[in-house]
């Protein structure tokens, strides 16, 4: 389970770290992300040698190459602000499972420090910038599927919710099972196709009968895997990273 | 080397660092401080939400409930003890009554084929019960064999209000189990059941199917 | 309905999947079932400080475990102390053979049984059968799926697989009962059926659930009476479990029990919990005269060894890990092959197995933490199935058979590219370099992944160059 975090005044500063995905597929969410926290008054530094967190080595056991890669984002981020990261599954790995991966080395300590300044950004919008959002767009229901990394490994099955509520013309839709995975899981999806496949039809299914007009969601992966299976079948509803919703409605 | 000495040897040259046992705090399965009706009350709610029928009577007429429950059921041939109070004083009141009633305190191997086929209640003492979860406690012995709780189709057990404690960990410590448990300990929640065919209850799948308790008061 | 005898094997996982996902009746049964349970289990838990109870839960199990050779000496001494014999086996094999031979000592040709998954996993019934002894599941969901030919699909509900009209015809094809939709009819046939055999049986096999080194007590969880049935009627009672299964004190079993029904079925308390610490004393009147206790330890003492692994052996097999487990739900239990479906099959099997046979087990999961999230002594199995990937891809040393099957040049030498592309800053920035590299990961290529999906366009602009702009236009 996820301890209590205790969070830290506003800061003047945040890094924020892009993700990969998010770097190579939907960078407007990592755009958005850093428009969000600039609005707040926040310098945001975005170190431009940062890669990718590990992960997709990481879990499909390749922990020697996680490592490395790993290490060498623990240079980027000297300074004592939070570190922004807009994805519950990288946020997670960072925080949660670089102190282990870096056990017994001499990078422990650094890996520890880092992860006690991580932050997801829905998390951090939330309950260290308090965020308030002027709504500018047209009325619109809107679904949004938490990823199970914020959700379980984080703890944040709030946050993303509490922020579209803060949308003055905005219903927050909840589609059934709405804790159940979409089917991502990285390697899994490419690994057991056909299990990941009816997780993601499941899950599409039940973003469109929950009425919703537009999804949205904190975790590219989950993005690319429900938006792609709705595209696939043409459906008519569309996804995209909260941040860029969140922007898009305010600005 | 014998089985035994290679994996206890196994896990005794763990390569492993040292484990140390984590503290058990048992609070959370204690100290519920409910009052007697309570008691009574959770008691009965819980039994009677998986099917267990409760009748509460006055200590001194029990009997008449008794009486009752094997009219009401229908009950020819009732099996019990011979010995304990409970047993006892059944056998008193219910002799004058058109019930037939069997020993229960027999060698199995004797009657096996009567218990299964031609007993249609046992009736038992119970030594508590539990609030938490609507349970019965009981420590079968020579005068009321294990199976007499089972075998026939119903189960008449008699409990004292008195008798009722908050939880099992309470049971378990304030009734000193550890320091001396019968042959069979048992815990009876209901009649037996089974949800085996797609989830849907179904109820005596080998046990009882009724189970009622005669809660003694006053 | 006669279903051909059908084998599932996890080395056929993918195939199983695939025929599972494509039964819509397998898919209904198991949402249906899945989705119930869940909902069971929250509503049981609802009035309970639920993460102090399972800290409880895990810290009573990390004790036990932390003591294991003590504890199983100390129940073994108070089991025998008791007269309950007390056999030791290596592996499934020999538990077999003892337990086949105390049946031979008894002139057993009848064995009743009650549910035991430790049987399933050393296919004791199949060993007995051999010996000329028939060996009959009396609980019912294991009863329905024996006249079948088949094999539980689920840890706690063996016939979870099967719907109404299955179960119907399965009882109609075996055994005679007239056809209905009726449970209660069908139960009470099964019950006549079943009596008549606890009558005639000459052993009762059970498994155990907690076994109370303290006292020498073996405790029994059930909702039938078949168990119950089992360790009493029969003149001789067979208890066999891994040595896992021990626990320090007779307190312990108190949260260990509200944990396991709750995370189980949603029960608040299942209706008997059967605690048996000797055979018939003198005097008494019913009973097994002899009650023997079978220790199987089966690579259990294998995952002692490791620090991390141990964790697996905390498990009291209650289900929820599969009840929740989005990958179990679709493609059901018998998909997996083993004896432990789901998560904890996941974790457990590759040990018992070794991972050449269950290698495509652990990577059968999304690692949504479900499983971790709900389970009632805290096995961190996200963690324990990210391990068990990382011994099949590593370098075959370690603690678990079979390490290193699944490593292959092509995936390490895709890893290496990526991570020398991760930790080169300049090169990862050049973006069409990356797309390339992540498809060598896939086995074929991007094939799996667009047959369900379309395929994610690679941006035009990265990240990094997004922001380089948007500073420029800043500052200008």
């Amino acid at each position: 389970m996820t301890a209590v975090k205790l969070y830290p005044p506003r800061p003047d500063k945040v890094y924020l770290f892009g993700t990969c995905l998010i770097d190579m597929l939907y960078p407007e969410a990592g755009l958005d992300s850093l428009r969000l926290l600039e609005r707040e008054g926040i310098e945001v530094i975005y170190p431009q040698d940062q890669t990718c967190c590990g992960q997709p080595a990481y879990t499909s056991g390749y922990h020697s190459e996680a490592r490395e890669v790993a290490r060498a984002q623990l240079d980027l981020f000297p300074g004592p602000w939070p570190i922004i990261v807009p994805s519950g599954s990288c946020g997670g790995m960072m925080r949660t499972h670089y102190p282990d991966l870096f056990a017994g080395t001499e990078d422990e300590a650094k890996a520890t420090e880092l992860a006690s300044r991580v932050f997801e950004l829905t998390e951090f919008l939330v309950h260290v910038c308090h965020l308030t959002l002027d709504d500018r767009g047209a009325p619109e229901k809107v679904a949004m599927h938490t990823s199970c990394s914020a959700r379980r490994e984080m703890g944040l099955a709030d946050t993303g919710p509490a922020l579209l509520q803060r949308l003055g013309h905005v219903e927050l839709v909840e589609q059934e099972r709405a804790s159940e995975c979409c089917g991502f899981g990285g390697t899994f999806a490419v690994r057991h196709p056909e299990v990941s496949g009816a997780m993601v039809e499941d899950k599409s299914r039940a973003l469109e009968a929950a009425g919703a007009d537009h999804f949205v969601t904190s975790d590219c992966g989950c993005l690319m895997n429900i938006g792609g299976r709705l595209a696939h079948r043409d459906s008519s509803l569309k996804g995209e990273h909260i941040a860029s919703y969140l922007w898009r409605r305010t600005s | 080397m014998s089985a035994r000495d290679s994996i206890l040897g196994r896990l005794r040259d763990r390569q492993g660092s040292a484990l140390v046992a984590p503290e058990s705090d048992f609070a959370v399965v204690t100290g519920r401080g409910w009052s007697r009706e309570e008691r009574a009350e959770r008691f009965t709610r819980w039994i009677t939400s998986v099917h267990g029928e409760v009748v509460r009577c006055n200590t001194a007429d029990w009997t008449d409930a008794l009486a009752g429950v094997l009219a009401e059921k229908q009950i020819r041939r009732l099996a019990l003890g011979r010995q304990h109070p409970v047993a006892l004083a059944a056998r008193d009141a219910l002799a004058s009554h058109q019930v037939e009633l069997i020993d229960a305190d027999r060698d199995i191997e004797a009657w096996q084929e009567e218990l299964f086929q031609h007993v249609d209640a046992g009736l038992t003492s119970t030594r508590g019960g539990i609030a938490e979860t609507g349970s019965l406690w009981l420590w079968p012995d020579a005068d009321e064999p294990r199976l007499l709780s089972l075998v026939p189709p119903l189960h008449i057990a008699v409990l004292d209000v008195d008798a009722i404690e908050d939880t099992l960990f309470d049971v378990i410590t304030h009734q000193g189990w550890a320091s001396g448990m019968p042959t069979n300990a048992l815990l009876i929640s209901g009649p037996s059941k089974t949800a085996d065919i797609e989830q849907t209850l179904a109820y005596g799948v080998h046990g009882p199917r009724e189970l009622v308790v005669i809660l003694r008061d006053g | 309905m006669n279903q051909p005898v059908q084998t599932f094997t996890p080395q056929a996982f993918h195939q199983q999947a695939h025929a599972a996902l494509e039964n819509p009746q397998i898919r209904a049964n198991f949402r249906k079932a899945m989705d119930g349970l869940m909902g069971k289990r929250r509503e049981a838990f609802s009035d309970w400080d639920l993460e102090t109870l399972r800290q409880l839960g895990a810290n009573i199990r990390l004790r036990a475990l932390s003591k294991l050779p003590d504890l199983l000496e100390q129940l073994e001494a108070n089991c025998e102390a008791n007269g309950i014999r007390v056999h030791w086996a290596e592996n499934g094999e020999q538990a077999c053979a003892m337990i086949t031979e105390i049946c031979q000592q008894h002139g057993a040709s009848s064995v009743i049984k009650g549910k035991s998954m430790v049987s399933e996993e050393m296919h004791l019934n199949a060993h007995l059968e051999q010996a000329g002894i028939e060996a009959l599941e009396s609980d019912l969901g294991e009863y329905l799926v024996q006249l079948n030919e088949q094999t539980p699909s689920h840890i706690i509900m063996p016939a979870i697989h099967l719907n109404t009209d299955e179960i119907s015809d399965i009882m109609h094809d075996r055994t005679g009962t007239e056809r209905t939709r009726d449970v209660d009819a069908m139960t009470a046939a099964a019950r006549a059926q079943l009596r008549e055999r606890f009558m005639a049986a000459d052993v009762g096999v059970s498994g155990v659930n907690f076994a109370v080194a303290e006292t020498g007590t073996l405790c029994l969880v059930e909702n039938e009476g078949n168990g119950r049935m089992t360790t009493t009627a029969p003149p001789v009672h067979i208890a066999v479990t891994g040595i896992e299964k021990v626990v320090e004190h007779l307190a312990d079993v108190a949260p260990l029990y509200a944990l396991l029904t709750r995370s189980a079925t949603g029960q608040h308390v299942t209706t008997y919990f059967n605690m048996i610490s000797s055979p018939r004393k003198a005097g008494e009147h019913d009973g097994p005269k002899e009650v023997h206790l079978v220790l199987v330890d089966s690579g259990r003492s294998r995952i002692y060894q490791d620090d991390e692994l141990l964790d697996t052996l905390r498990c009291i097999r209650c289900g929820a890990c599969m009840n929740h487990c989005p990958v179990y739900t679709r493609v059901g239990g018998h998909t997996y092959g083993t004896t432990y479906p789901g998560p904890i099959g996941a974790i457990l099997m590759p040990h018992l197995m070794g991972l050449e046979a269950t290698k495509d087990l652990p990577s059968a999961s999304s690692l949504c933490g479900a499983c971790g999230e709900v389970c009632p002594v805290k096995i961190p199995i996200p963690d324990l199935l990210v391990r068990l990937r990382r011994e099949a891809v590593g370098d075959g040393v370690g603690n678990v058979p079979g390490a290193g099957v699944k490593r292959s040049r092509k995936e390490v030498a895709a890893w290496k590219s990526w991570q020398w592309l991760a930790t080169h800053p300049n090169a990862w920035r050049g973006a069409s370099l990356i797309a390339g590299s992540f498809r060598g990961l896939a086995p074929s290529h991007l094939g799996p992944w667009t047959e369900y999906r379309t395929a994610p366009k690679p941006a035009k602009s990265s990240l990094h160059t997004l922001i380089k702009r948007h500073r420029k236009e800043q500052d200008s």
